[in-house]
């Protein structure tokens, strides 16, 4: 085994590598660092990268293993992480103007548990400003690129997760997933990508963008890597008053079982027209899949779906026109001078963040207004009771919902040029984080044209679990694992 | 109201309390509370307002907005919510606020006020908790300054906002309502009541009806009222000028205006910068408060008496004057210094005399910290009086011993027993001194008006003996000493 080949790891065969001495942290790592530095330029995935730091970690790891005092499976492991998540001593920008020099003096709670369970960062990925997109073309710095076709978006927000997963640029990464940010550009870039449940791994440190909605969760090779790095973020925080107090079991332990007898729903609603049929099709074949393993397949209704993503435009800007008026060049970020405070803050934002960010904090304002409240905010509220309503229906005669992650592939560069039509990328994910339920994309198959597609699972809260493994059963089944872009 | 006005209007108030708790950490987060630390020192990411920081609810500052809930008699929510308030200040870090507004802490409650000697309940509206906001320095005045500093020491500090309903019929009061809120909230322990500090900070609606009208006015809102006697003078300038305003046939904007109390008048702060839309939602960082019946019933199982029974207990239980009980409750240490002194000479009129007389005179009875740290201690106090009562020194000694003890720290037996100051009542020393006065020739004029029947004469050979001891000889023996010298001479 060579260090040559780092992009055909994944995280359980690095750690295996390790422990055999068949590699080395430092040889991976470096490895890494030559194909960010070989690759990148291409991809955009990074925003910033750490090598000094890197190897650093990766020699620390390199002493623990020659000590046999190793700390677990993601012990050496080169991660990406989102933008968002805040690193001590590192500049952590959400891809925004306005955050561009902030240095946060502490770690989120994530990174703190990957650093300590040993796992080293390679550097900070794109993302739509802010998290807030569906193509990380929205990004203050860059647009970063699919792997599978460098004219194509790699979706987003957590874009730059995605594509440094799928451009072996890193062994596994991080996003966030607020109205499908992880699992949407995991689809799109060939990728697994898990959002827990709402509250099941720390916000705290993860620079907010809807508050009631965002989740931090993995992007990995496969769903034994997502697994095993969500045992290492998950569990209760006492910083985060959300966060849920709930014991962590072993996910990989229990990802071998079958899934004979699984009760796996299909919504109407996910299969309407308006998708791609070749995901259609796909996503079809998965099922089909599913039930040569034993699971059992029950046609239901997700009736307040179409109502899911209008509530989600409202909640979604809502919290960010609240989060977001922090930024106001007083304490840190950028700062425009002006002719006095209201005009040195007004400045400061419009010179900070972009078209996007202001589209939504307008909308957030305005749904919140006095004499617009009731209508906008109230009711979308109102709406997402009923969203949650759904799947408990639902989820009382069966163990998962089953459904493609998006209506259609990666589109090209330019190419959704209306909001509106952008936000329709994410029908099929949004009501998972309303509901605050966990979901996991994994991919299904590609497109003629030789692009990715994704298949979702819905479940239960804190039923990751039987999340993880319905999607490592079809995983382990399915024929295309292993498939890799092209770059060259 | 005594105005010279055309018409009789009636005077409606509301008052706005913000009262910091005194909690060890901040609302939501782990830093002290103190005040005066040098500035953002006691600062971390949350109370900052920092991308991806989150609050996290301060446990003890729920117990004492409960408790302070239940003096006030108010109801305790069952589930209670924080919610963002919005808008854009450099003094407050995320730019909202965290605070309660649609499910409050506690709401129906009254506050029992008195004034002129009679009694009347105010009605309390809500009580909800809050955080503060930061401070700002300016370099010069703030509308002239270069440039102006924060420091968010103060950022995070819970503070505990409690409405009255518009029930205050008087500037006079208003005033009586926020004293009788502070001895409350001080007497809880959830607040040092400290005005000067920016601990008890209170703001008002005003309005004026005529009287026998139902409709409540156009209100106006006051702020920057530090201290009793300005929320009295503000409101009084305020119904006065809209008095006048509504006699001249004006209609009453409303507004909030300023109170300034160096020109003593209120102005307006421009409207428009301050016309606010806060747009409150749901706090989503937080997830909703729970409080139990049990949670409240330990609460108030633990809740120590208020101001109000300890004055009428120390009326009923120590025979004082409801005079002596009042000034002896205006604060907890006050009255736990009155009592202790009390089980140590179990003399309450005595203890009441002095603890007013001389105590008050030298410390200010309304601060909790200087009376709990008086260099007379309650055993101190009750050692000097144990030593009138048993006639070892006399009550004018006293006063000058208690003045030596309260420089030193000394206890009333060191002093007296170094300095020699017990009082004279060895009867041949006394007769001695007695003796010597009667013979001196300068004594001649005094016995002889004695002799023809002028009996106040004596009490000037007295007041020689007790000269010539210096103050020490027992008053009551040379007085018999001398009525027996004289009458057998």
């Amino acid at each position: 085994m060579t260090a040559a080949a780092v992009e055909e790891l994944c995280v359980s065969d690095l750690a295996e590598a390790y422990r055999r001495r068949d590699l080395t942290p430092v040889a991976v790592t470096r490895a890494y660092l030559d194909r960010i530095q070989a690759l990148d330029p291409r991809i955009d995935a990074y925003l910033t990268v750490t090598a000094d730091q890197a190897l650093a970690a990766a020699r620390a790891s390199e002493e623990r293993y020659r000590t046999h005092s190793e700390l677990g499976p993601l012990d050496g492991v080169p991660v990406a992480l989102k933008d968002v998540l805040c690193t001590r001593g590192v500049r952590t920008t959400c891809a925004s103007k306005i955050l561009e020099h902030f240095v946060p003096p502490y770690d989120a709670t994530v990174v703190e548990r990957l650093t300590r369970a040993g796992a080293l960062s390679l550097g900070k990925t794109n993302l739509d400003e802010f998290a807030m997109g569906s193509s990380t073309e929205h990004s203050g710095f860059k647009p970063t690129r699919n792997p599978w076709d460098l004219s194509r978006v790699p979706g987003g927000s957590s874009g730059g997760s995605a594509a440094a997963v799928a451009g072996g640029l890193a062994a596994a990464a991080f996003g966030t997933d607020t109205g499908g940010s992880i699992r949407q550009p995991a689809a799109f870039c060939g990728v697994v990508g898990l959002k827990p449940t709402y509250g099941r791994v720390s916000r705290y440190g993860l620079v907010a963008f809807a508050s009631s909605l965002d989740q931090i969760g993995p992007l990995t090779r496969n769903v034994r890597d997502a697994a095993l790095v969500l045992r290492v973020i998950a569990g209760h925080d006492r910083r985060d008053a959300t966060s849920i107090d709930a014991l962590v079991p072993d996910y990989a332990a229990a990802l071998d079982d079958d899934i004979r007898g699984l009760r796996l729903g299909i919504p109407a609603e996910y299969f309407a027209a308006g998708t791609d049929p070749e995901i259609d099709r796909a996503v079809r074949a998965a099922i089909d899949v599913l039930r040569g393993l034993g699971a059992t397949l029950h046609e239901l209704s997700l009736p307040t779906t179409d109502y899911a993503l209008a509530a989600y435009y409202l909640i979604a800007p809502a919290e960010a026109s609240s989060n977001l008026a922090r930024y106001d060049g007083v304490k840190y970020g950028l700062r425009v001078p002006g002719k006095d405070l209201v005009d040195m803050e007004s400045r400061t934002r419009a010179a900070g963040f972009g078209a996007e960010v202001k589209r939504r904090v307008m909308l957030g304002t305005y749904a919140l207004s006095a004499g617009y409240q009731e209508a906008y905010y109230g009711k979308a509220q109102k709406v997402r009771t009923l969203v949650r309503r759904d799947f408990e229906t639902a989820f009382a005669d069966v163990d998962l919902i089953v459904a493609p992650t998006t209506p259609n592939v990666a589109f090209t560069h330019g190419e959704k040029t209306d909001p509106l039509a952008m936000y329709l990328n994410d029908a099929f994910t949004i009501p998972a984080n309303l509901a605050g339920i966990p979901a996991i994309s994994v991919p299904c198959g590609f497109t003629a044209a030789g692009l990715p597609i994704g298949l979702q699972f819905i479940g239960r809260a804190l039923d990751e679990a039987r999340v993880l493994r319905a999607a490592h059963a079809y995983e382990t089944a399915a024929p295309w694992r292993g498939r890799r872009p092209n770059l060259g | 109201m005594t105005t010279a006005t055309r018409t009789d209007y009636e005077v409606v108030i509301g008052l706005e309390v913000h009262a910091q708790l005194r909690t060890l950490t901040k609302m939501f987060c782990g830093c002290p509370t103190a005040f005066g630390a040098p500035p953002n020192t006691q600062t971390c990411p949350v109370c900052q307002g920092m991308p991806g920081s989150l609050p996290v609810l301060n446990r003890r500052a729920i117990e004492f907005g409960i408790r302070t809930a239940l003096a006030f008699h108010c109801r305790v929510n069952a589930a209670c919510r924080f919610a963002r308030k919005h808008y854009y200040y450099p003094d407050m870090p995320k730019n909202y606020q965290i605070s309660q507004y649609e499910e409050p802490l506690a709401e129906d409650g009254w506050l029992e006020v008195e004034l002129e000697g009679e009694s009347r309940r105010i009605g309390i509206q809500r009580l909800h908790l809050e955080e503060d906001v930061g401070k700002l320095i300016h370099e010069g005045a703030l509308e002239t300054a270069s440039s102006s500093l924060v420091d968010f020491n103060r950022s995070g500090v819970p503070l505990m906002e409690t409405v009255s309903k518009p029930e205050i019929r008087s500037p006079a009061e208003a005033a009586a309502y926020l004293r009788d809120f502070r001895a409350v909230v001080v007497s809880l322990g959830v607040c040092d009541g400290n005005m000067e500090e920016g601990s008890l900070r209170c703001d008002a609606n005003i309005s004026l009806r005529r009287r026998g009208q139902r409709e409540l006015g156009t209100k106006v809102e006051i702020k920057n009222m530090n201290s009793f006697r300005n929320v009295e003078r503000a409101l009084a300038f305020e119904a006065q000028r809209q008095a006048k305003a509504l006699d001249a046939g004006e209609r009453i904007v409303q507004e909030t205006r300023l109170w300034d109390a160096d020109r003593g008048y209120t102005r307006s702060m421009r409207s428009k910068e301050y016309a606010h839309d806060y747009r409150y939602f749901p706090e989503p960082d937080l997830v909703p408060l729970r409080i139990s019946a049990e949670q409240v019933a330990s609460v108030r199982a633990e809740l120590p008496e208020l101001p109000r029974a300890r004055r009428q207990r120390f009326v009923t239980e120590y025979g004082l004057p409801p005079y002596d009980a009042e000034v002896l409750t205006q604060s907890r240490a006050l009255a736990d210094y009155f009592e202790e002194t009390v089980r140590g000479v179990p003399n309450a009129k005595l203890v009441s005399n002095w603890v007013m007389s001389e105590l008050l005179r030298v410390l200010p009875g309304d601060d909790e910290r200087a009376i709990a740290a008086s260099p007379v201690p309650p055993p101190h106090l009750a050692g000097l009086l144990r030593l009138i009562e048993d006639g070892t020194i006399s009550g004018k000694m006293a006063k000058d011993i208690f003045e030596q003890m309260f420089r030193a720290g000394e206890s009333a037996d060191k002093i007296v027993e170094r300095e020699g100051l017990a009082v004279i009542k060895d009867t041949a020393s006394l007769n001695a001194a007695v003796e010597q006065v009667l013979a001196d020739p300068a004594s001649a004029r005094a016995i002889a008006d004695w002799k023809k029947g002028k009996a106040v004469a004596a009490k000037a050979l007295v007041g020689q003996v007790m000269k010539a001891t210096r103050g020490k000889a027992d008053p009551v023996i040379v007085n018999q000493l001398v009525q027996e010298k004289l009458s057998r001479m």
